[in-house]
């Protein structure tokens, strides 16, 4: 019971399916708060599908997702993101003809309280909101070492930097647990410490529950406080990194049957 | 010039530094001077361009901000137009409230037509923005209230005894507004609005993923956009005294949707370029025959035809060198002065 309570994102046999292709079937699982918790598994494995229906893209079929104690599933996906999960993409999907700035201010709409009018004098509650929410997003730039791109528009930026714009744009949602999907892919061994390092950050420093999707064992390994391992759509293993990497299913999803 | 901000308000103000103000200075002096300097003919372009302005602002943030292609833009305008008709017609209201009453029956049609685009993207929403323009035209034509082709007429805008009748009058009347509308505009494109406009249109996924309902904001850029029209459309039937709903047939949705293209989608400026430009150029069109006629006389019979030869040559000529409209132009020349005399 005592284990029960401290789950902040509880998944209870979750099937997803897309015509006759079963993506994820029964799979269940629970993060706790202040976790960084890691999915990995060969690719199609139904990683990204299960982010996809935590954050309310897909609605799954069976199963519940409940984040503290409240039911996701047939929340739309702004809902879902005001309740607190915020999520950084795998491809880059940022706002191409934003700047920065404004793609991190652009994630604490939910934050902002004003109407049409306020915004269109742009004075009282519009200016103080507006001023007080470029502090934070100030503080977010800052945390991750955005400051010389903060005005150039995404569009111009290096792989690397889009990726860390796409955390930043994740973080800036003020959320309670986010979900990361694949921050390192495609980047050079520099950036990928840099990225660890700030998702361990973020993870100590801000409180905030991470789930993360990634392919580089050695980050998985480092990183997470407990794996799942996903292989077509089922949950092979669970455990502490070090006990799932010597689980014999694990092997064999990942290298294959031993000749 | 030296440009240290020391508050995030600073950061994001509308005139940043001395030399955008002494602009604007500038241009608030040649809007005062201009009116009793111009003829009675100029004057009545710059009119027409101001209300162009207003509703190419609109349509701008719709589909430049939000991505949202609109073909019906111009019945938007028809319901400004003959909402301020009937309401000042018929039923002998003031300008003053029937000026924010045809912007609001516009944005209530606007929220209308935006519920499909809830479901529908790109070409099919473009269809069903281009229907909704053809049911409103076939409206006005058999509805007895709005006597069809014969047209109807609109009042004289007065205040209390005073009546805005000379070209000079009206210039200032619709130039007020015109900067009114940008301004709004300016505002609206630097919060959170113009933010959630800017983010449906690029990632809609991502929008939803980051908090951002695209129900309310998509509805919202409709509203907005048609309350925008509405507005044009009353000042113009104002203006031009007599409607007619061949006035606000589909070229005027396309006249407008070229004035944004021309002048750069999702800019504000650009809007404004756009809608003189457009303007512009059948009046230039016909000072240039007018100018040739005695050497061509054949050329005055043609000028219809032309007008539009023109007209669409530049639209090609525009979009193959600078897609990015006059805005692109803009801002490449600021970024030229802006390293002058060095290179980059």
């Amino acid at each position: 019971m005592n284990q029960e309570a401290s789950l902040q994102l509880e998944i209870a046999d979750l099937s997803m399916s897309f015509g006759g292709i079963q993506a994820i079937r029964g799979v269940s699982f629970g993060v706790k708060k202040g976790e960084i918790y890691s999915i990995i598994g060969p690719n199609g494995a139904g990683k990204t599908t299960i982010f996809n229906c935590i954050s309310g893209i897909y609605r799954a079929k069976t199963g519940s997702i409940r984040f503290e104690s409240r039911e996701l599933i047939g929340l739309k996906p702004d809902r879902i993101a005001q309740l607190g999960i915020s999520r950084a993409f795998q491809n880059i999907a940022l706002f191409k003809g934003m700047t920065v700035l404004d793609n991190l201010m652009s994630a604490r709409v939910h934050l902002m309280k004003y109407g049409l009018i306020g915004a269109a004098v742009y004075l009282g509650r519009c200016l103080r909101e507006e001023v007080q929410n470029r502090d934070e997003v100030e503080d977010v730039i800052e945390f991750l070492d955005l400051q010389p791109v903060r005005k150039s528009p995404v569009g111009s930026l290096s792989y690397g930097l889009q990726k860390r714009v796409e955390l930043a744009r994740a973080l800036a949602m003020k959320p309670k647990l986010m979900l990361v999907d694949e921050p390192v892919s495609g980047m050079n061994l520099e950036e990928r410490e840099d990225m660890a390092r700030y998702i361990i950050d973020i993870n100590e420093e801000r409180d905030i529950t991470v789930i993360l999707i990634e392919h580089d064992m050695g980050l998985v390994m480092d990183l997470s406080d407990r794996v799942t391992v996903l292989n077509f759509g089922t949950k092979i293993a669970e455990g502490v990194p070090g006990e799932v990497s010597r689980n014999p299913g694990v092997v064999q999803a990942y290298l294959g049957e031993a000749g | 010039m030296a440009n240290f901000k020391v508050s995030y308000q600073e950061d994001t103000a509308l005139f940043q530094n001395l030399w955008v103000k002494s602009w604007l200075a500038i241009f608030v002096a040649a809007m005062i001077a201009l009116p009793f300097l111009m003829s009675r003919y100029q004057l009545s372009i710059l009119n027409e361009m101001g209300i162009a302005v207003i509703g190419a602002l609109g349509l701008n943030l719709l589909t430049g901000y939000t991505g949202q292609i609109s073909l019906g833009h111009g019945a938007f305008v028809a319901i400004g137009a003959y909402t301020t008709g009937l309401l000042t017609g018929a039923l002998g209201l003031p300008f003053v409230i029937a000026l924010p009453l045809s912007g609001l029956m516009a944005a209530l049609l606007g929220m209308i037509v935006g519920i499909p685009s809830l479901r529908l993207k790109g070409l099919y929403l473009a269809l069903g923005t281009l229907a909704f323009g053809f049911i409103v035209e076939y409206v006005l034509f058999h509805w007895d209230l709005t006597k069809g082709d014969m047209g109807m007429a609109v009042p004289k805008i007065g205040a209390g005894g005073f009546v805005i009748e000379t070209e000079r009058q009206y210039f200032f009347l619709i130039m007020s507004f015109a900067v009114l509308a940008t301004l709004v505009a300016k505002n609206l494109a630097r919060t959170k609005i113009g933010r959630c406009f800017v983010a449906i249109r690029d990632r809609d996924i991502a929008a939803e993923a980051m908090g951002i309902s695209l129900a309310k904001y998509k509805i919202m850029a409709f509203a907005v956009s048609a309350f925008y029209a509405g507005i044009a459309g009353c000042l113009m039937a104002h203006y031009q005294k007599w409607i007619v709903p061949g006035n606000f047939d589909i070229s005027l949705s396309i006249a407008y949707i070229a004035m944004i293209v021309l002048g750069g989608m999702g800019t504000i400026l650009g809007s404004i370029l756009g809608a003189i430009l457009i303007t512009g150029i059948p009046h230039g069109i016909v000072f240039l025959t007018d100018a040739f006629r005695e050497t061509y006389p054949s050329l005055s019979g043609l000028i219809v035809d032309i007008k539009l030869g023109i007209f669409g040559i530049i639209i090609v000529l525009t979009l193959l060198f600078e897609p990015q409209g006059l805005f692109g132009i803009y801002r490449r020349i600021k970024v030229y002065w802006k390293t002058w005399p060095f290179k980059y």
